[in-house]
């Protein structure tokens, strides 16, 4: 498949997983096979990680609480970073690690299901991490925009039924 | 009491009317019935528009629109087509595409004039050409030959109180994309009867694995011909209703007379929108056109499954898919499809007598909703299929 195409379909599934290898052959042109056949390249080769399912868990009644941690390290010779963020990064409750720039070195996003549950993870878990110099906590207070989906009520189609 | 106009009374009212009052009570009724995109305007327009309100742009402007619009436009038209329109003196800003339309055949038409246009048509053209007291002047297309514009139809349609051909391509509700030959075919008759040309290019940005010929770039076009263009379709601002008219000076002139007289000029906001969308709006015009091309596709593929046959429209948002094989007419079909399936779609015949046989379905609705409104299609087409 040629590259544009591919990008197409990985758009495609993207922005939903659960199209058809059916439909996303009529939607570029191209036959089922080299569908499934570029999905299993992109599975493989890991440009596909998963598919997953966006949750509104606010909605369902689940309480969840996020927060930013961002870290102070000192880095080590030969591995910069990365070591700290490995070590952090396990934890199931690090919903993401990044290394950034500014006051600090890493920004940690950490869920729980209560306040003091993260809060525990923070001083218990993170803070004494080895090179682990400061930790700096912000909990979310309200998401309104994450991975691109807007968690507001969907804005109905103002449209007329007919037009010409 | 004495009688109301008599050119207004003898057109009668839009054929969708009778479908939209019920497809508008049923409850979840899918409409594939909107000539307009799902898209909501993206939001750079719509913040810069905001902005210029809070900056107090809540004037008049010129009657021929922001000079600096007319500047963007130009040099837009310039870049896409090698087509030359000086902002100055051959550019007005219209209240979309729409008032353009009609100012053109107020400035263009005596009383008894023909213009001529292909069918299926948009709704408004017969109407438009009526009011500015000429005469309609239908040419029929054929669907086996993709609904492209039969040039020996017009030759013989030709009489000797033809005024203008009127074109649209990409065309509403066909889909259909002019060739570039039959659009050179054209202007060789209109040079050689002396015909205007006007040409609403409305869908212009919205073409599939084909590409968009302005009319007025080929040789002798410009000369005779109203460039009708807006933002509408391409960036999804049909609510702002801004347009423009591109042509030569004199008949800009003309055009500008009625313009300011009737509208003065086109909403300032709206104008300062427009702006925007040529300057920033470019990746937002192909992620829409990009999402409507897979539609389509889909679309296309569906309606051949199921038995109502179409040609790949490489245009618009529109597929015109033949009816044919349910024995049904066209209004008999958009009838019971809404009463039993609750999918509205337009019949094909409102678009004049060639649509006949066929129903507009617009892909300009979001996916999961052109599937379920295919499905119930293919279990209603499937109890009639002969």
């Amino acid at each position: 498949m040629e590259p544009e195409k591919q990008k197409a379909l990985l758009e495609i599934l993207e922005q939903d997983a659960r199209t058809t290898p059916e439909q996303v052959a009529s939607m570029l042109g191209v036959d089922i096979e080299q569908v499934q056949r570029t999905i299993q390249q992109m599975e493989s080769a890991g440009v596909i990680r998963r598919y997953k399912t966006v949750i509104d868990w606010d909605r369902f009644g689940e309480e969840r609480v996020f927060a930013f941690i961002d870290v102070k390290v000192s880095p080590a010779r030969e591995v910069g970073f990365d070591d700290v963020a490995e070590r952090i990064y396990r934890f199931p409750q690090v919903h993401a690690v990044y290394l950034v720039s500014g006051d600090h070195d890493l920004r940690v996003i950490v869920s729980g299901r209560t306040m003091k549950e993260v809060a525990a993870f923070v001083a218990e878990r993170l803070a004494p991490l080895d090179r682990v110099q400061a930790t700096y906590t912000q909990f979310v207070l309200k998401r309104y925009k994450e991975d691109g989906e807007v968690y507001a009520e969907t804005e109905p189609d103002r449209r007329l039924v007919m037009a010409p | 009491m004495k009688p109301l106009s008599q050119a207004v009374t003898s057109v009668p009212p839009s054929g969708i009317r009778r479908f939209f009052d019920v497809a508008a009570q049923l409850e979840d009724c899918i409409s594939l019935g909107v000539g307009e995109p799902d898209f909501v305007t993206p939001w750079h327009i719509r913040e810069a528009a905001i902005w210029a309100i809070e900056k107090g742009f809540t004037t008049y402007t010129s009657n021929y629109g922001l000079f600096t619009l007319r500047q963007r436009i130009a040099a837009h038209l310039k870049a896409r087509y090698g087509v030359d329109y000086s902002p100055e003196s051959e550019m007005l800003i219209t209240v979309g595409v729409s008032e353009g339309l009609d100012i053109s055949m107020r400035a263009l038409l005596n009383p008894g004039d023909e213009v001529i246009f292909f069918e299926p048509s948009y709704v408004s053209y017969a109407p438009c050409v009526l009011f500015a007291g000429g005469k309609p002047v239908p040419v029929p297309t054929d669907y086996r030959l993709g609904f492209q514009p039969d040039v020996q139809r017009l030759r013989e349609a030709i009489t000797a109180r033809t005024k203008a051909i009127l074109l649209c391509y990409p065309n509403n509700p066909t889909g259909a994309v002019a060739t570039r030959a039959v659009l050179e075919e054209i202007v060789r008759i209109a040079i050689e009867h002396d015909l205007y040309v006007i040409t609403d290019e409305i869908y212009d940005r919205l073409v599939y694995d084909a590409e968009h010929t302005c009319i007025a770039s080929l040789p002798g076009a410009a000369e005779r011909t109203i460039l009708l263009g807006g933002f509408s379709k391409s960036y999804a601002m049909t609510g702002w209703r801004i347009g423009y008219a591109c042509a030569p000076a004199q008949i800009i002139e003309m055009m500008m007379k009625v313009h300011q007289y009737t509208m003065l000029c086109a909403p300032i906001a709206a104008q300062k929108a427009a702006e925007e969308a040529l300057e920033h709006g470019e990746p937002e015009v192909e992620r829409m056109r990009r999402e409507y091309d897979r539609r389509r596709r889909l679309i296309v593929e569906r309606l051949n499954e199921i038995g109502l046959e179409c040609v790949p429209p490489q245009g618009a948002f529109y597929v015109f898919p033949s009816i044919r094989c349910t024995g049904l007419r066209s209004e008999e079909f958009t009838e019971q499809l809404l009463w039993e399936e609750r999918v509205a779609v337009v019949p094909g015949n409102v678009f004049g007598s060639s649509g006949e046989g066929h129903v507009r379905l617009s892909y300009a609705t979001s996916l999961p909703k052109i599937e379920e409104a295919l499905h119930r299609i293919e279990r209603f087409v499937s109890k009639r299929r002969r």
